[in-house]
């Protein structure tokens, strides 16, 4: 039997398959404007079958999967994701794209969680309007901040924050010094958040930010405690979901 | 004959029927008196042949209207009473003799402020402690509120009329503290939405015997579905204590979703739950001394320090047999929000499950309540 784990977040969506005896298999798809027509996507790359596979679907786009047999919120999952990637006590950093989450983890189950306001400050969401205003990538806003010296970032709202931005280019600031703040910025907002909230055990980033090695950087600096990350930490979400369809229970259809 | 609104035709049936229903016993010689905060004794109220109104205060209908006065980041629940007097919209505003305030939080008292060149609001001045020289001014108060409505009426109210409200209010106290006792049955008898909607609108009744019956004919229907079907079947639904602001703005958005997605809302310590309910006021004593000891003593966080909410809370707890604690605040209300870190430590270090939601009357964030909310009930299993 294969175990899914389903996560569609709100830019993309990842899926992790445990199968006894096989290598475990995960892929991402950007989630694009419907949720529903990527879940279907993922349901044709997997073949997916009821009888042979148990289902778990996550994220903010959970209910859209809906050939899950189970659906679970992307707090639980990450929790019981990052538990496995970083043991059983430990406190999970999830940067999301519209959500930021720190969770606490106690023998491997989720005890306590916060998420950021409903503003999208301090998400990826916030990220990913700084680069595009900045024409760049991603990857290319993370190469352009390191090194440089970050002009401060001061508004809360990604809105204003984008009009700063303008402000900040248009008075002939250098890119690298606008894109090391926008980065600056978040790392603040999210170690904001985790300090309100508490760090217990030790701290680790999952989610679409792991694979930048320079934000882990920043906000482990600002948060006064190293923040570990895995390679896995961008499925940790799909990885807990796949676990608790392993784990079945009488919940399941 | 009294006028209606300029807009009245284009009202909606549910408050045209209101409008009609209170346009025709103030026609019949009623005295309606407006209040917001249980803090205001209704037994003074009774006491002068009056009614005590609750105004309308819960909903984003008339916010934006509020806020071509009022600054945008202030609480829901004040924004939206003034609003709701601005645009006439609110029956018992509108047909009210006079309003009550009371000097509970910073918005309110200053809203009050404004409040009165709509109509006249008069304004008590709680204090924000429970000593003796706080006690005594709050006694004050009370006796000019007294006077206050002994002039407006052109009335004496005697001590008699004072402690036969008082007996009457009273026996209104136990009748709802009942009601919401049914919550510590399990499984639980009757969803948390009705509990609180039922108490919340039982308050637009003018009569306050009628008010106790109904409630009571609600409870044996309730005591005899119980007892017949449920007795003896215990549920294992999470069971929750809602805590924290008034929250009839998000009823639906906050306990209507967290009963859906499967757990029971068994317990509220909030103004409109059993927070006034605890304490009866002493029928004993000299009548004013008494008011002004009950009515100082409600646990809402604008009195500094208020340990005995938390000390309560402990004992719902264990009363009701809860699984989690759900904290409801309203945007920018800072007394409750400040106190929420107590509330929080305490409920934590029990080692039970604790989530504080802070939301306006807006649905913008519905999504992501949700996804709290499932998330909470995962952690309490």
């Amino acid at each position: 039997m294969r175990y899914i784990g389903i996560d569609i977040g709100s830019t993309a969506s990842k899926t992790v398959v445990l199968e006894d005896g096989k290598e475990d298999i995960c892929f991402t798809l950007p989630t694009g404007w419907s949720g529903k027509e990527t879940a279907m996507a993922i349901c044709k790359k997997l073949d997916a079958d009821k009888d042979g596979d148990r289902i778990v679907a996550t994220g903010y786009g959970r209910v859209c999967v809906d050939y899950a047999d189970k659906i679970v919120t992307e707090i639980t999952c990450h929790g019981r994701g990052g538990s496995q990637l970083f043991g059983t006590d430990c406190t999970i950093i999830d940067v999301g794209g519209q959500d930021t989450k720190v969770i606490t983890v106690s023998g491997g189950t989720v005890t306590d969680f916060l998420m950021n306001d409903k503003c999208s400050a301090g998400t990826g969401k916030f990220l990913e309007i700084m680069a595009g205003r900045l024409g760049a990538t991603m990857e290319e806003l993370f190469a352009l901040a390191e090194g440089s010296d970050p002009v401060p970032i001061s508004s809360m709202c990604t809105v204003f924050a984008e009009s700063e931005v303008i402000s900040h280019i248009g008075s002939g600031e250098k890119r690298g010094d606008i894109a090391a703040g926008v980065v600056d910025s978040v790392a603040s907002r999210v170690a904001g958040l985790c300090t309100r909230h508490g760090i217990r055990g030790k701290a680790a980033l999952t989610g679409g930010l792991c694979n930048s090695p320079y934000f882990i950087q920043r906000l482990s600096e600002k948060l006064g405690v190293p923040v570990e990350t895995h390679s896995m930490g961008r499925y940790a979400g799909a990885l807990g979901a796949a676990l608790i369809a392993r784990q079945g229970g009488k919940s399941f259809r | 004959m009294l006028k209606l609104p300029e807009n009245f035709q284009s009202y909606g049936d549910a408050r045209r029927a209101g409008f009609m229903r209170l346009k025709e016993a103030k026609e019949n010689g009623a005295r309606v008196v407006g209040v917001y905060c249980s803090f205001v004794p209704h037994e003074l109220i009774l006491a002068a042949g009056a009614s005590a109104v609750p105004l309308c205060a819960t909903s984003e209908e008339p916010i934006a209207a509020a806020e071509a006065d009022l600054p945008r980041n202030l609480c829901p629940l004040i924004k939206a009473s003034y609003g709701f007097a601005k645009t006439d919209t609110c029956p018992y505003f509108y047909f009210s003799d006079f309003i009550v305030g009371e000097t509970t939080c910073d918005g309110k008292k200053k809203m009050f402020e404004l409040l009165n060149d709509i109509k006249e609001t008069y304004v008590l001045q709680l204090p924000s402690s429970r000593n003796a020289a706080a006690l005594e001014l709050w006694k004050k108060e009370l006796i000019a509120f007294k006077e206050k409505l002994e002039s407006f009426y052109h009335i004496t109210i005697t001590d008699d009329d004072i402690r036969q409200a008082i007996r009457r209010k009273n026996r209104e106290r136990k009748v709802m503290k009942t009601f919401f006792e049914l919550g510590t049955l399990n499984p639980a008898p009757i969803s948390g939405y009705e509990l609180s909607t039922r108490t919340d609108s039982s308050g637009f009744e003018l009569n306050i015997d009628k008010r106790c019956e109904a409630i009571e004919e609600r409870i044996a229907q309730v005591q005899a579905d119980w007892e017949a079907n449920y007795k003896g079947k215990p549920s294992n639904k999470p069971r929750i204590l809602v805590t924290g602001c008034p929250f009839g703005g998000v009823r639906d958005k906050i306990v209507k979703t967290v009963e859906e997605l499967g757990a029971d809302v068994v317990a509220f310590d909030s103004c409109s739950g059993v927070r006034e309910k605890i304490e009866l006021v002493d029928e004993t004593m000299p009548v004013m001394d008494a008011l002004a000891k009950k009515y100082l003593n409600i646990n809402c966080s604008v009195m500094s320090p208020n340990n005995t909410r938390i000390e309560y809370i402990g004992e719902m707890i264990e009363e009701y047999a809860i699984d989690g604690v759900l904290e409801i605040i309203l945007q920018a209300c800072h007394t409750f929000n400040v106190e929420s870190h107590l509330v929080k430590k305490y409920v934590t270090g029990r080692g039970m499950p604790y989530l504080m939601l802070e939301t306006d009357y807006s649905t913008a964030d519905a999504g992501q309540i949700n996804t709290r909310l499932s998330a909470f009930l995962e952690t309490i299993g």
